[in-house]
């Protein structure tokens, strides 16, 4: 089974970090990553941009709308992704407990539709 | 292959569907983590168990017969969904629910009970699905004992099924430090599935007998599997209470006789011993839980029933620690009619709560009769008579309706004999 392992956190926390808070959470966040791919469940990860950046796009009446920001304007915000591959919803809740976004925000795991 | 009758035929597979429903249900959507589906398979195994049994005679191993029809209607059902051509995904899960070769299926009921209980299903429907799967009960019955409407009971059912396939939640039984929130969800299950059958106080209805008999086989099974558990034997000395006056609850003349008035000699002696032997061995944890307390107040009503020494003061303290641990309105109702016993009814009436704030409460029969009880004995005689006519437009129990209806009529006359000398 694989799942998506979505990390929501609070975007204005960040910059807010000393530089040596910010070198902390990276390797955090690294060593997150590397056990993943140690334990062979990794099968992608991204850390995305902040929403301030995002774009979303709709059809409406036939004309594609564009606007500027994210889908859902919220304080926390779609910070980074892991999909990974373990045999249940269990393992991946395990999986999403370890995650350093825990302790700065919230980890969503959803499930991929198996085509 | 025995020959057999067609109601011989209806009758086995009948048994074997009590018998073996949440064991056969169990073992195959553990293999392939989809319940509806299990289910489906199940019941149509059933059906065609029905059709060719009469004709073909009783297979030796009914379970495994059953067992090898319903994995042949989960290919088609699988068929059906993916055209002809049946997807790896299918073939495979399929394929896990072989009949074992020994012919003895384990039971993996503890297993699936877990995984109906596990924290990503939505808290309320985890007790429902319970009944459900392990039990087979209709979503309606489910409904009706836990004050929902069938309807959305039964869309809440279906939802939790697909979540447990989709997100594929395992069925396991939980890690040690997992287990203690986990297993809440699993005795209220089993404590709504015994609260159901004790319903059925004259022992008519053959299905809520079974369904009192699967909850004490749970839970004994839950309290020998996990015997460190002080609320899993907390729940089975609660249960072995109740059952132990089931039959003292009717005259024998077949009206209902309430606690007060009923004869100790008829209660079941030997499981009231069990009983008081489990609650002493589950307060040796130190750790009490909502069930040992509901099981100590009634331990309390045996004892001032059996020596006639009132201990009023004793029930309402547990009652004090079971309202702080659980806030439930069913634990205030009989707070209240604690307080009435110890003092008097106004302090009873007062610690009611209210209806109006709660609206279950108000479809609630023994709110009502509680109500009725308290306002009688204060002498509100026609504001009891209509408390009792609401209880007893809420009571299926013709049995208890009557009671009810000799109690209003009691009450009116009261009233009418005090205007009369006014």
């Amino acid at each position: 089974m694989q799942y998506l392992l979505m990390a929501y956190v609070d975007e204005a926390g960040w910059p807010k970090l000393s530089q040596s808070e910010q070198q902390q959470g990276i390797a955090a966040y690294a060593a997150y990553g590397e056990a993943l791919r140690t334990s062979g469940v990794m099968k992608g990860s991204n850390r995305l941009q902040p929403s301030s950046v995002s774009t979303t796009v709709r059809n409406t009446n036939g004309k594609p709308q564009v606007l500027d920001g994210p889908y859902v304007d919220s304080k926390e915000q779609l910070g980074g992704y892991f999909l990974i591959d373990v045999p249940d919803l269990d393992a991946a809740l395990s999986w999403a407990s370890r995650c350093p976004a825990v302790n700065h925000g919230v980890v969503e795991v959803r499930p991929i539709w198996g085509m | 292959m025995n020959a057999c009758t067609g109601d011989e035929a209806r009758s086995t597979a009948e048994a074997v569907a009590r018998r073996s429903y949440g064991k056969l249900v169990a073992f195959v959507a553990a293999r392939s983590r989809d319940l509806a589906a299990a289910e489906d398979a199940l019941s149509e195994a059933f059906a065609s168990a029905l059709q060719s049994w009469p004709q073909n005679g009783c297979p030796t191993n009914p379970e495994a017969w059953l067992l090898t029809v319903a994995r042949r209607k989960l290919i088609d059902m699988a068929r059906r969904e993916h055209g002809s051509e049946l997807v790896d995904a299918d073939l495979e899960r399929v394929a896990r629910v072989a009949t074992p070769a020994d012919e003895d299926i384990p039971d993996r009921r503890l297993a699936l009970m877990f995984a109906c209980a596990h924290p990503a299903i939505e808290a309320g429907i985890r007790a429902p699905l319970i009944l459900q799967t392990i039990l087979g009960l209709d979503a309606a019955t489910i409904a009706s004992a836990f004050l929902m409407s069938p309807t959305a009971m039964g869309k809440r059912l279906v939802r939790a099924k697909g979540k447990i396939r989709e997100a594929a939640i395992p069925f396991c039984i939980p890690e040690r430090e997992e287990l203690p929130g986990r297993l809440d969800a699993v005795l209220a299950a089993i404590y709504a599935a015994f609260s159901e059958g004790w319903s059925d106080a004259a022992g008519t209805d053959l299905s809520r007998r079974d369904l009192t008999s699967e909850a004490f086989f749970l839970a004994r099974l839950v309290s020998e599997m996990l015997p460190g558990e002080p609320e899993a034997i907390g729940l089975l000395a609660l249960m072995l209470h109740a059952e132990a006056r089931r039959s003292a609850r009717r005259s024998e003349d077949g009206e209902y006789v309430p606690l007060a008035e009923q004869d100790p000699l008829r209660w079941n002696a030997q499981m009231i011993d069990e009983a008081e032997a489990l609650l002493v061995r589950a307060s040796a944890f130190g750790v009490t839980g909502r069930y040992q307390l509901e099981a100590a107040v009634q331990s309390a009503h045996v004892y001032r029933c059996r020596t006639g020494h009132a201990n009023w003061e004793a029930v309402l303290q547990i009652y004090d620690g079971l309202f702080t641990m659980t806030r439930s309105p069913v634990v205030a109702i009989n707070r209240a009619l604690a307080l009435a016993e110890l003092y008097d009814a106004h302090a009873g009436l007062e610690a009611m709560p209210d209806h109006g704030g709660d609206g279950r409460l108000a479809e609630y029969q023994p709110y009502w009769a509680a109500r009725a009880e308290l306002l009688a004995k204060a002498g509100a005689h026609e504001e009891a008579g209509q408390a009792y006519e609401v209880a007893i437009g809420l009571e299926r129990d013709p049995a208890v309706r009557r009671f009810l209806e000799r109690r209003r009529l009691g009450v009116l006359l009261q009233g009418m004999r005090r205007n009369a000398y006014r």
